[in-house]
């Protein structure tokens, strides 16, 4: 094993505890809109597809190349777009009805 | 490492920095929408940055930028059409859409890297590579079916055929076979061809066999899955800020799909091996004693214009006649007239946990009517009227014995209150497929119609009855 393939693997596991450490503090109320959040954040894969750039020279390279950049740009653009739509709904809260009661 | 690569690098690690950051934002509403915004612009940072890269590196040809271009246009095009015309009630399928696509781009990272390899990869990228295609692909073609599955494409009841098991055990049988072959280090495109063709097979039979109500637990499962084969296909192609993103989705989804079945009672294995509902559970749970007492709209009307204490419980029903709104109207009539009222939601109602709150929210419900189910379970017995909107499993009292298939499932106390009136469509079964004892207790009145129409109805009858 590699020193750069353990530091990849140190990576990823520190991250999934990162992961487990934030959500774990939301509450059910945002919940649905995290999981649409979460779901944009996967759309990284973006970057992944846009490399494959680097090396495409074939029919099907670009095939794969066309199929990977659109599945991965529908979910980044979706994702985010579906998310604010969302959040905006909790905006412009009123201000609580009973202000002086919590002592 | 270059100058150029280290920027790559650092932006790479800032916007891995901006998702956490973002994540770590939606942890109250008020911060909500400037998490996402953090999050996004992060992955614009680093979907740039790989564009300069791309362009540093001078190798990309012509008709390869095109193709870039072309398909970065048409998803990210096709992308916003959905996200802004889908109905909030469509929620649940587009993210199980957009894990498709997500899962589907990661198997796919995997697969060219594979083939443009030409020779044996290590055996870590080997192993990055089967997990990846495996992974990608059964969130590819699951994600679909569960999305099909709740748009109504596609039966939301369990589908199970003659022999399933066996075609099962044969795909696993494939996808092991060929992985371990791979991952020993033959370099075969076309049996990685097969492992992703055999996987896409798993997910469709996954699937299919569960039932509409194990959807949403399933749907975030599958957003648990994508982003880890988004981290796998960082491995393929030593990137970090995949491997990070991929990561921090997978303990995400991992935990919300633990949140989500422990609010329906059910744990995750049972849930996949399929059950709720499927026919041999079915069975009949004893016949409803009593008669069913039917209201009209004035009949509810008068019960709801002289209450002191109402507690509405939306469900399912409510999301899907938009009758949000509708709800609201009446609350606010109540109150003017001095009745509280506050809502009671429980963990799961609609179709995901949240997802009535921001239904409710839609219709500027206030926050601090919003009551979760431990909160709100003991007011019931003070409560004048319960309106129950469309929800019908969450509510049936039969979960506190054993043996029915709700048995178990927390349920809103909606029983405890001093009457109840359930505004429904017809006596069609909930999700479980069994009888509502709540609706034959002779203090529950029944007011057929959709709940658009009748809530509209309710709001008209109190403002005739109190002039």
């Amino acid at each position: 094993m590699t020193v750069a393939l353990f530091a990849s693997i140190s990576i990823f596991v520190l991250s999934l505890l990162v992961g487990f450490e934030v959500i774990s503090k939301v509450p059910a109320t945002l919940h649905t809109p995290l999981m649409s959040a979460a779901n944009a954040i996967h759309g990284i894969v973006l970057v992944g597809a846009l490399l494959i750039a680097l090396s495409a020279n074939s029919f099907v390279g670009y095939l794969i190349l066309f199929v990977a950049t659109a599945f991965a740009s529908a979910n980044v653009v979706g994702g985010y777009v579906v998310t604010n739509r969302m959040l905006a709904m909790f905006r412009a809260r009123p201000v609580p009805q009973k202000q002086g009661d919590n002592a | 490492m270059s100058g150029f690569e280290l920027v790559v690098a650092v932006i790479y690690l800032g916007a891995a920095v901006c998702f956490v950051l973002g994540l770590r934002f939606m942890n109250s509403p008020v911060t909500a929408r400037r998490g996402n915004a953090i999050s996004a612009g992060g992955m614009t940072a680093a979907v740039l940055a790989t564009v300069v890269l791309l362009i540093h590196s001078g190798t990309v040809s012509g008709a390869a930028w095109l193709v870039l271009v072309a398909g970065t246009a048409a998803g990210g095009l096709a992308g916003l059409y959905l996200a802004q015309t889908a109905p909030m009630t469509a929620m649940p399928q587009l993210v199980s859409l957009f894990n498709a696509v997500g899962g589907g781009g990661a198997a796919l990272v995997g697969l060219f890297h594979f083939g443009a390899a030409g020779e044996p990869v290590a055996t870590y990228v080997a192993v990055a590579v089967v997990l990846d295609v495996i992974i990608g692909s059964v969130t590819f073609s699951g994600s679909l079916i569960a999305a099909g599955k709740l748009q109504g494409l596609i039966p939301g009841k369990p589908i199970t055929f003659p022999g399933g098991q066996l075609v099962n055990l044969a795909l696993i049988a494939v996808v092991v076979g060929s992985g371990g072959v791979l991952i020993a280090g033959v370099h075969s495109v076309l049996l990685l061809i097969l492992l992703l063709l055999a996987s896409l097979g798993f997910g469709v039979t996954m699937v299919l066999p569960i039932g509409g109500a194990d959807m949403p637990v399933v749907i975030s499962l599958l957003n648990a899955f994508t982003g880890t084969a988004v981290a796998m296909a960082g491995f393929v192609i030593g990137n970090s800020v995949l491997m990070i993103a991929g990561a921090l989705v997978g303990a995400s989804g991992a935990i919300l799909t633990k949140l989500m079945a422990d609010a329906m009672n059910r744990s995750i294995g049972a849930i996949m091996i399929g059950g709720f509902g499927t026919g041999d559970s079915a069975a009949p749970v004893e016949a409803a004693g009593g008669q069913v007492r039917v209201l009209s709209a004035d009949d509810a009307a008068i019960q709801l214009a002289y209450a002191s204490k109402v507690i509405i419980v939306p469900g399912y029903g409510l999301a899907v006649a938009q009758a949000q709104y509708e709800v609201h109207e009446l609350a606010s009539l109540l109150e003017e007239r001095g009745c509280e009222v506050s809502y009671a939601i429980h963990p799961v109602a609609g179709r995901m946990p949240g997802h009535m709150n921001v239904l409710l929210a839609e219709a500027k419900v206030p926050y601090s009517q919003l009551r979760e189910m431990e909160e709100i379970n003991p007011e019931f017995s003070r409560t004048d009227v319960a309106l129950v909107v469309g929800a019908n499993d969450v509510t049936n009292p039969a979960a506190r014995r054993s043996g029915t298939p709700v048995s178990g499932m927390p349920i809103l106390d909606v029983d405890q209150a001093r009457s109840v009136i359930v505004i429904k469509r017809s006596m069609g079964h909930g999700y479980a497929g069994i009888d509502n004892e709540l609706y034959t207790d002779p203090k529950t009145g029944m007011y057929f119609g959709d709940a658009k129409k009748a809530v509209l109805g309710l709001v008209a009858a109190v403002k005739t009855l109190v002039g």
